[in-house]
């Protein structure tokens, strides 16, 4: 009897080993804090990745709130993938909460960060911008980041990945030549846009343009009257063109400051998540060929 | 001094139309205030506040950012909970204020729920709290139409209300007036609770109807005095929100509720009618 059972301890030990192997055969489980991370990692994993994002097209990752749902998605994934920089603050107790005991990637690692300073209520605030991947330089450095951690969780795929990462990040430096390109063919004093949310400090940093917000970084603080007015009075003083769009944020208050200053709404653009499979910006590249389309588009005229 | 006063409004378009939205709401939601605060009806206010909202959900979710399709959902959700409230109460063993807490708390959270199904979190925050610097023109006529409404059928039922505050038994036995009088009073408040909850979000809609109301409490014992009192608050106080927004950097909804407040716990210190300062000081018996 006890040997009988010895034998069937030995199987079912025998069983779990060969299926947790069987695991790492099939594709790797990977979940992403929102869109553009996702569309990242799905262009360097390729085939071998499945990816799952949290925070998805249009939403927005301040204000997110994880479901039981994403947590029960979290403790079955192998790798996490998250931008780091206090884009996700919701981020640590969702990592608690599940049990996920996979590997964390913070695709930021390696960026060097840009302050801002927000005004809240008359004493300024110093805060890290989270929006690191607005410029495309430090797109590079996610891919580099995304491919390092897809390797160190994967190792059989390395040279898929390489290869994917390559061919990506070329296709990165292609997009940032050309970014580069229609912004400076604008007239020096029309570098200037004005838009609802704070996400493009890197961007303006990186391409040469100038961008004022009515709101602080994230979009949980509520405009005042003397924010508003302020920026109405840039505009007019300055003769700003165009007002944009953001896909997270209230079109109300940004239709006032348009209807007020005579300004055009230049359209959308978009920062902190991508647009539908069928839109405009369906792919983190394509996000930036809308932008600086939309960008053009609005201040050359 | 009075140019630092005026200039504000004289320059940007946007501080006129907050102003005129502020006046609208100013004029319409005290008087309803008042006889909610006569009736011992307070908290339903701030109750019908949060139960207006899974009807503004589905309006937003059927068709989005719609003043029109929000405000129409909001009424028909807050007059649901407000009828349903008042016939448990008078047909089971609660009371008006169980029955209401038990709908509106049920309605709260599907407003919640339904407005999370469409994916942002962050339009939530927007639904319950309206910006009154981005008041557009259909914001705007929405609130002023229904200040025009509001006034017009409380002049109307001005009486048959007064009465029913201060002796509703009697007006029962004179008259068939009872029932009517206090549905056409739910139904203006979560008018003008709609018409709040565009211009300040539906938590501030509740304290600019309130808050005027229970500060003119210590000024006057007579109802159109009261109104009177609790208007002029009104007035006021949106008037020193707006430029105190402009001067300090404050967020405008709560700087208008909040000079509400000051004049209230002033009032309560000082008003000629029940002030505390005026209580603790000894006065004169009279003598037969």
């Amino acid at each position: 009897m006890r040997n009988r059972f010895i034998v069937l301890l030995g199987a079912v030990l025998v069983l779990l080993g060969v299926s947790s192997g069987c695991h790492a055969a099939g594709k790797v489980k990977a979940v992403a804090t929102f869109s553009v991370l996702g569309d990242m990692v799905k262009q360097v994993g390729g085939d071998r990745v499945d990816v799952t994002t949290l925070v998805g097209p249009n939403g927005d990752a301040h204000v997110f709130s994880p479901t039981p749902a994403d947590a029960k998605m979290l403790a079955v994934a192998d790798i996490f993938f998250v931008n780091g920089l206090g884009f996700e603050g919701w981020m640590e107790r969702l990592e608690n909460a599940s049990g996920f005991t996979g590997a964390l990637v913070v695709a930021s690692g390696g960026v060097k960060p840009l302050k801002m300073t927000e005004d809240e209520g008359g004493h300024e605030e110093v805060v890290t911008d989270p929006h690191a991947w607005q410029n495309l330089a430090n797109g590079k450095i996610y891919v580099a980041n995304i491919r390092d951690g897809l390797i160190a969780a994967d190792p059989g795929g390395k040279e898929l990945y390489e290869a994917n990462a390559t061919k990506y990040l070329a296709a990165i430096d292609a997009e940032d030549k050309a970014v580069k390109q229609a912004i400076a063919s604008l007239l020096a004093a029309r570098r200037k846009i004005i838009t609802s949310h704070d996400a493009f400090g890197y961007f303006a940093q990186a391409y040469g343009l100038e961008v004022i917000a009515p709101e602080g970084v994230s979009t949980e603080s509520e405009a005042s009257a003397q924010d508003v007015a302020k920026i109405i009075r840039q505009i007019r003083a300055e003769g700003i063109p165009a007002v944009f769009l953001e896909n997270v944020t209230d079109r109300r208050l940004l239709d006032q400051i348009a209807a007020e200053t005579g300004a055009k709404i230049g359209g959308v653009l978009y920062s902190d998540a991508l647009s539908e499979p069928d839109g405009p910006a369906p792919t983190y590249l394509g996000m930036f060929r809308h932008n600086a389309g939309a960008l053009t588009a609005a201040l050359s005229s | 001094m009075i140019d630092a006063v005026v200039q504000p409004f004289l320059e940007f378009a946007f501080m006129r139309r907050a102003l005129v939205g502020c006046l609208a709401i100013s004029l319409t939601a005290p008087p309803i205030g008042v006889f909610l605060v006569l009736r011992r009806m307070s908290l339903m206010g701030d109750a019908m506040g949060h139960a207006i909202l899974p009807g503004a959900a589905i309006g937003y979710l059927l068709a989005g950012l719609s003043v029109f399709a929000m405000s129409l959902g909001g009424f028909a959700a807050g007059l649901a909970v407000a009828l349903a409230a008042g016939l448990v109460a008078r047909s089971t063993v609660l009371r008006e204020d169980a029955s209401l807490a038990g709908f509106y708390l049920v309605s709260l959270a599907l407003g919640v729920m339904l407005v999370s199904v469409r994916g942002s979190s962050v339009d939530l925050l927007h639904v319950l709290f309206g910006t009154v610097l981005a008041l557009d023109d259909a914001a705007l006529l929405l609130i002023a139409s229904i200040a025009t409404v509001s006034l017009a059928v409380l002049a109307v039922i001005y009486r048959p209300l007064v009465l029913e505050c201060f002796d509703p038994e009697f007006l029962r036995s004179v008259s068939p007036l009872s029932s009517p009088t206090h549905l056409l009073f739910l139904v203006l408040v979560v008018l003008n609770l709609v018409a709040g909850f565009q211009a300040l979000g539906t938590l501030m809609a509740v304290g600019i109807m309130l808050l005027p109301a229970v500060a003119a409490r210590f000024w006057t014992e007579d109802v159109s005095g009261m109104i009177g009192v609790a208007v002029a608050t009104a007035f006021s106080a949106s008037f020193a929100g707006l430029l105190l927004s402009y001067y300090a950097n404050v967020p405008t909804g709560p700087a208008v509720i909040l000079s509400c407040g000051a004049f209230y716990f002033l009032s309560m210190l000082v008003g000629v009618k029940g002030g505390l300062l005026w209580r603790l000081m000894p006065r004169k018996h009279l003598e037969a």
